[in-house]
């Protein structure tokens, strides 16, 4: 295993950081309080390719490897999670169509959606249901040569945006996927405002009403919705948070120490106090273990390893929850200036939440992994001590 | 390993009884979660080289040792 990136993954990263230092940190604060995207970034995303990240290039996409669009993910993430976002639910619907859909499809939409003329979202939560993805209640009947589909989403990142969305509905009782065009008749979208973090992911609720799409439309077999298209697609969307969180605890590592650097008190900086070198310890450990496993995570991914699903939980769970403690300690050292809009930290704070919360919760991760953890390990075959006597 | 101890070696790897018929559901007999659904197709694709299709997600390709590796002989002989 090379532990190292190589030279090419190294200039896109220096690509990513580039572009985002010129065009996104300037623009990062005001997308989030005015909680929608600036309104040319997409283009100029769009220009760069990077919507193409994960797309074939036979569709004109990058291809890129999952190293290299995890770091895509961590560069964006250190600037502005709620940009990153469009990321993680385009590619999302990308990888579905890509992996599951027909020929047709992928002929349709994987050239549009590489050059950024049609950006994707994901439509799988609804009002009552979040955690327990197989209960959805929007039903999609079959009709001579369509089905019509009737029900909610809520919360869908880009949805005040995307030209199309992959709504999971139940057909014949089974989860399925389908793809909806944003310009379906019957198919209405509301924003969402006031959300903690995120504000920049452009949310909105979904309403279909009797919409009709062609038979066409459906992504995989009946009943693959969520076993085989959904993980595909939240297993992708699970790394790019990942990845993100790395971003995102590496932009608080360097808040602090460059505040702390900077901040005296009682006649001294508080770097040099211990108790704040403690807490960027701390930070500098965890958002290397972070990245180590996102990249351990993404070399199974790149080998198509069967456990790259594991340790995307794994990669998912430790970046998501290790903000907890990072954000909260980067505040501390800001002290009151960390508790206020004029500084980047208070919006860090606010997002690094919602990293615990979508793409499975750390309560689902935690099931996940104790779960699999319990069927993969090796039973012993020797008797412990204490049950001899 | 010829295809059957290959499947087998994985499939134990999830379901630790000593000794897995070749016969037996594991969808059916609860062994499993419907994430191993996935897992196993990644694993018969990266092991056999062989790409699983929509038309190919029938459950019964998928339950049974045996069932699963006719899929991948099929698929290779095709
Ligand atoms: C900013 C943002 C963007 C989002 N974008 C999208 C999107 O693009 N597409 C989309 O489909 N969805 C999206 N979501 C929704 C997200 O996927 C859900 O919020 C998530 O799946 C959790 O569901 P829920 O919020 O309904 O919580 P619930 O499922 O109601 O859970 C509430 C709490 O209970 C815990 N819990 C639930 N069940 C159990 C259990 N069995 N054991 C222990 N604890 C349990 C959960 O961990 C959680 O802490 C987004 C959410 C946010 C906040």
């Amino acid at each position: 295993m090379n532990m190292l990136l190589t030279d090419e993954q190294m200039v896109l990263q220096k690509d990513f950081k580039d572009f985002v230092e010129k065009e996104v940190f300037p623009i990062a604060d005001m997308q989030d309080h005015k909680e929608c995207l600036e309104e040319h970034i997409v283009e100029k995303l769009a220009d760069k390719g990077y919507l193409g990240a994960v797309i074939s290039s036979s569709y004109g996409g990058k291809e890129w490897d999952p190293i290299v669009s995890g770091i895509m993910h961590e560069e964006f993430g250190r600037a502005s999670t709620g940009l990153r976002s469009l990321f993680t639910v385009h590619e999302m619907v990308a990888i579905a169509i890509q992996r599951w859909g027909s020929e047709e499809q992928k002929e349709k939409w994987l050239p549009k959606m590489a050059k950024g003329e049609v950006i994707g979202a994901f439509a799988l939560t609804e009002p009552e249901v979040g955690s327990d993805a197989k209960s959805i209640q929007t039903v999609a009947v079959h009709k001579e040569n369509h089905f019509v589909i009737n029900g909610q989403k809520k919360w869908i990142t880009m949805g005040q945006i995307a030209d199309i969305f992959l709504v999971f509905a139940k057909y014949d009782d089974k989860p399925t996927a389908f793809i909806v065009e944003g310009n379906r008749a019957g198919f209405t979208r509301k924003l969402i405002k006031g959300m903690l973090g995120f504000r920049a992911s452009m949310g909105a609720e979904l309403f279909f009403q009797d919409c009709e799409v062609p038979e066409e439309n459906m992504v995989g077999k009946c009943g693959t919705g969520l076993t085989h298209v959904a993980l595909s697609c939240l297993d992708h969307g699970r790394y790019t948070v990942a990845c993100g969180c790395v971003g995102l605890g590496q932009a608080c590592l360097e808040e602090s120490t460059n505040y702390a650097r900077k901040r005296k008190q009682f006649g001294e900086r508080l770097i040099n106090n211990q108790l704040i070198k403690k807490m960027i310890t701390e930070m500098a450990v965890q958002v290397k273990a972070a990245r180590q496993l996102c990249y351990y995570a993404g070399c199974l991914k790149m080998q198509k390893h069967s456990d790259s699903i594991n340790e995307t939980w794994v990669a998912k769970y430790f970046a998501s929850t290790m903000l907890d403690k990072i954000c909260s300690d980067t505040v501390q050292i800001h002290g009151a200036n960390g508790c206020n809009q004029a500084s980047r930290v208070e919006r860090l704070f606010r997002d690094a939440k919602i990293n615990s919360i979508i793409e499975g919760s750390s309560q689902m991760h935690e099931l996940l992994i104790a779960t699999n953890t319990a069927m993969t390990t090796r039973r012993t075959k020797f008797k412990p001590k204490t049950e001899e006597k | 390993m010829d295809i059957k101890e290959k499947v087998k070696e994985f499939v134990t790897k999830y379901i630790q009884e000593d000794d897995l018929g070749y016969d037996v559901n594991f969808f059916e007999g609860g062994f499993v979660n419907s994430l191993f659904a996935m897992q196993l197709v990644m694993f018969i694709e990266r092991e056999f080289e062989i790409q699983v299709d929509n038309s190919d997600l029938n459950i019964t390709n998928f339950d049974t040792i045996n069932h699963i590796v006719a899929l991948i002989e099929g698929k290779k002989a095709s």
